[in-house]
């Protein structure tokens, strides 16, 4: 029967303690990192399962920044004739868009990882920061075939001499901090939102609304140069506006490359970031009471 | 030896009904009394959940006070009613959700199963599911590639190993899932009733596998489980829970005797239809009543020299193939004595139903059940994917021997546990 605790001397070496609240900063991004594999996994997942049972498979990819960008050149180019920093047309929209599309999904994919992962998050444990940046990653690789696009339409104006102008080792140096800011961001946003969302719904009825006056409130289908100063410094204030602007500076030769600009956009983002991780590390415990 | 897991004044909260406008309130009336340092006000309201009674106060303790330690090697059963609290009680130790008050302290690796095939891709393959699911689970890459031929020599699926998993049987599925969770390597297992899924044969196996583990490996496990049988053959440790909270803890046997003589009270006082009203909405089945029918019988008691109709009127909403309805029958303080379900004479017939409302007759010969007290459990399965019904629905049944087979006194109840005329021959040699 129950054996007398007094009895038998305990040493004290749990390997786990289930205790009812986390402390603030209680994150624990070992065994985020311990759980690599799973994350490899859900990555592999989100890729392969998109496009099974479709005729194009991952030619969808392309085709939606491609529509995107018609339909841009045509509204925004061709009737509104909005200014595109004498670039042409197709490749200036396609710049943005390529770099918008990244923010918006890793955004709207991590901001409903509550809800629509309800169910695995109820029956299994692991680390729930694997599940949004497993779509930070998902992402990236999506990212990545866009950006081949993207790269091969550049080399096509470029030599045709249409006053493209790439600035390669911008290129080599510029990238990979845009991208990185533009992914944290998005998560960090995501995570925020998604903690949010699973007590109040109200939310989510805001999130793709309030992504797409984002998306007008960037750099994406008018330049920054264009801005009158009255709205200017609205535009300056955000953090994406600086990332679309270097992305561009360094691949069309147009567009402002602002150091001070890209140290905000790390500030902001790595503020964001942060508030996000500890928001979602602290909702995780209970999000299946409320959800 | 010591213990392995050690549950301390665990207790766990919810709030009753819907996150609406009230909730922004006491967010903030909770977050204001955080700031002045003084402790959460909800936490000190709320009620031992009893689901009978109607409480007052929005908030209700799922588990309170729960204290209980497991042995290494220890097999737990954990038993109770509905809404008595084990799922809440999985569901922490799992850390899916985390506890009020309280902790749970727990020394080895723990490998959860609330569900079997969670996050089963249907697009991916059979392959690429193992993958998935060992990973969702815990295990590491090499972990699978070194088990993975067991796992589909266990299912059975190495035909199937690159189809998609929505091609499969429901069967094969559910092989496949538990294959890969019964491969776990961990030094403690906790499983919710996911072995009741799956043809006779595979819940044999799976339960096998289950027992293997735990007396070869000193595996230390905790088994939730409705089916009293199973607990039976597999546990040698019984916890009890009622209403949130410990009810009884020690050994087996007694454990059964305790929980049996619990439910039966809790049954009686029941009325069958509003029992029905308040189970929960299924999407396909719907039991609209239940009837024991007797010639010369009124309410619940039988006699047993005539046979007993057992009467399901049901609805279906929503086409499904596979569907039983059955029904068992367990004598108070005893052992299941009856078992049956439809297609008792062909069990792999699937057969499709289309939505409407039908009854099912079966009827338990005369001279069949001895004097005594019984409970009937009716059950409602779709055939080798999940339970609708199993353990929510007891209706007593109450049978007497009046003018049937008596003990040659004729006054005496019959002895034995079975009833039925023999017929004898006797000849001079």
């Amino acid at each position: 029967m129950s054996t007398d605790r007094e009895m038998i001397p305990e040493k004290d070496d749990w390997d786990l303690e289930i205790e009812p609240r986390t402390r603030l900063f209680s994150l624990d991004l070992r065994e985020v990192w311990s759980h690599s594999y799973l994350l490899l996994m859900f990555v592999r997942r989100d890729i392969v399962s998109v496009y099974k049972q479709t005729i194009l498979g991952p030619l969808w990819f392309f085709i939606q920044p491609l529509l995107t960008t018609v339909t841009f050149t045509i509204v925004f180019g061709n009737i509104a004739q909005i200014s595109t920093d004498g670039m042409p047309q197709t490749i200036f929209y396609m710049a943005g868009i390529t770099m918008w599309n990244y923010f918006s999904e890793t955004l709207t994919a991590t901001s409903n990882t509550f809800t629509t992962n309800a169910n695995i998050f109820g029956k299994v444990y692991f680390p729930r920061l694997v599940m949004p940046i497993s779509k930070v990653l998902s992402g990236l690789v999506k990212f990545g075939i866009q950006y081949l696009l993207f790269i091969a339409i550049l080399l096509y104006f470029v030599s045709r001499g249409n006053h493209v102008n790439p600035d390669p080792l911008g290129i080599l140096v510029v990238t990979p901090i845009v991208v990185t800011i533009m992914a944290g961001l998005g998560l960090g946003m995501g995570l925020i939102l998604s903690s949010l969302t699973t007590k109040y719904r109200d939310l989510m009825f805001l999130i793709t609304f309030g992504i797409q006056l984002l998306m007008y409130a960037t750099p994406v289908i008018y330049p920054l140069s264009s801005m009158s100063p009255a709205f200017r410094w609205l535009i300056e204030a955000n953090p994406l506006s600086w990332l679309v602007e270097a992305f561009r500076h360094v691949y069309l030769g147009a567009g402002q490359l602002s150091i001070p600009g890209l140290l905000y956009s790390l500030g902001f983002t790595t503020f964001i970031l942060l508030v996000g991780m500890l928001v979602f590390n602290k909702v995780e415990k209970n999000f299946m009471d409320t959800v | 030896m010591g213990a392995v897991i050690r549950v301390e004044q665990l207790s766990k909260q919810y709030r009753l009904g819907l996150v609406g406008t009230g909730t922004l309130s006491h967010d903030l009336n909770r977050w204001w009394y955080r700031v002045r340092g003084k402790e959460d006000p909800y936490l000190k309201i709320g009620e031992v959940n009893d689901r009978a009674s109607k409480g007052s106060s929005e908030y209700v303790w799922a588990l309170k006070d729960i204290n209980f330690d497991v042995q290494q090697g220890e097999v737990l059963g954990i038993i109770g009613r509905n809404g008595a609290g084990k799922s809440t009680l999985l569901k922490v130790m799992s850390r899916t959700t985390a506890p009020s008050i309280g902790r749970i302290r727990i020394r080895g690796r723990v490998a959860s199963l609330l569900e079997v095939g969670t996050g089963f891709h249907p697009e991916l393959t059979g392959k690429e599911n193992i993958y998935l699911n060992g990973a969702i689970l815990g295990m590491k890459k090499q972990e699978i590639d070194r088990k993975f031929d067991e796992i589909v020599d266990f299912a059975g699926v190495e035909r199937y190993i690159d189809t998609p998993v929505k091609r499969y049987s429901s069967g094969m599925y559910v092989r496949l899932a538990f294959g890969v969770a019964a491969h776990l390597e961990s030094e403690i297992l906790i499983v919710d009733e996911v072995l009741a899924v799956g043809d006779v044969e595979f819940q044999k196996r799976s339960l096998g596998k289950m027992g293997e583990v735990s007396r070869s490996g000193g595996k230390t496990v905790l088994f939730v489980s409705h089916n009293m049988t199973s607990i039976g053959s597999l546990c040698n440790r019984l916890l009890v829970m009622k209403n949130g909270q410990v009810d009884f803890h020690g050994g087996v046997k007694e454990g059964l005797n305790h929980y049996i003589n619990n439910i039966q009270s809790a049954a009686e006082g029941a009325d069958l239809r509003e029992l029905l009203k308040a189970l929960p909405e299924d999407e396909y089945f719907e039991l609209l009543d239940f009837d024991m029918v007797q010639e010369e019988s009124d309410g619940d008691i039988f006699v047993s020299h005539l046979p007993v109709d057992m009467v399901f009127t049901y609805r279906i909403r929503k086409p499904i193939s596979g569907l039983r309805v059955g029904f068992e029958v367990q004598e108070k303080k005893s052992e299941l004595t009856l078992f049956s379900v439809f297609h008792d004479d062909s069990y792999d017939e699937i057969l499709p139903w289309i939505p409407g409302v039908y009854t099912s007759r079966a009827r338990i010969d005369a001279n069949l059940l001895r004097e005594s007290s019984y409970l009937v459990n009716l059950t409602v399965c779709i055939h080798n994917v999940r339970w609708i019904l199993n353990g929510q629905v007891k209706v007593p049944m109450e049978v007497k021997n009046l003018t049937g087979l008596t003990s040659i006194y004729g006054f005496e109840k019959r002895p034995g546990f079975l009833l039925p005329p023999i017929h004898w021959e006797n000849k001079g040699a």
